[in-house]
């Protein structure tokens, strides 16, 4: 089972409704994606707890029907131009 | 009721400084992200106890249950969890990792 990267993207804001959300497929196979997010939840928190933060938006398919997700989070301010909201 | 394999998780935490529960061996991982982190590892001269998960599902489950992190490779120093493949990366990019062995008192290159 695979993901498009819409789903992904509606179930990131799903659960984080600031979060801009900018995914690559990385194999065009559907389970190999990069993800940025960007969201004021972040703030403060360590890296792990603002993977944390979006592996429960996505509700338990990370790692199962999501093979590969390479993250990168951060805040606004520091978010790239590409990625501002 | 907690999953009876933390005890073992835990055994292998206290008896090694770095552990990376991965898919396959440091000599053959059989995924590219549990390779990176080897080479990351290797790459800072770390002495490291890397663990086959695939050789055994209960433990694969519950080391996704015992720090809430739903993917492998998963990195251990001194017992705490750093992170999967994408974080160990960013910190070993940053120098944030060397701080962290630096830190906790163990020996790299």
């Amino acid at each position: 089972m695979a993901m498009e990267a819409n789903e992904i993207e509606a179930l990131i804001k799903a659960g984080l409704p600031d979060a801009v959300v900018v995914i690559e497929d990385l194999r065009g196979d559907g389970d190999h994606y990069s993800a940025l997010v960007v969201s004021e939840a972040f703030r403060g928190k360590s890296r792990v707890q603002q993977h944390q933060i979006v592996y429960a938006a996505l509700q338990g398919k990370m790692g199962g029907d999501l093979h590969a997700l390479a993250l990168q989070t951060t805040t606004p301010e520091n978010a790239p131009d590409f990625a501002k909201g | 009721m907690t999953n009876p394999v933390f005890d073992r998780i835990k055994q292998d935490l206290n008896e090694n400084d770095v552990v990376l529960y991965m898919k396959g061996t440091p000599m053959f991982p059989q995924c590219g992200f549990s390779a990176a982190v080897v080479q990351v590892l290797s790459d800072l001269g770390v002495k490291f106890k890397g663990i086959d998960i695939l050789v055994d599902p209960s433990l694969r489950e519950a080391v996704k249950q015992y720090t809430n992190w739903p993917t492998l490779p998963q990195l251990y120093v001194k017992g705490e969890f750093v992170g999967g493949c994408d974080i160990v990366r960013e910190m070993a990019a940053s120098g944030e990792l060397k701080q962290l062995l630096d830190g906790k008192g163990v020996a790299h290159a």
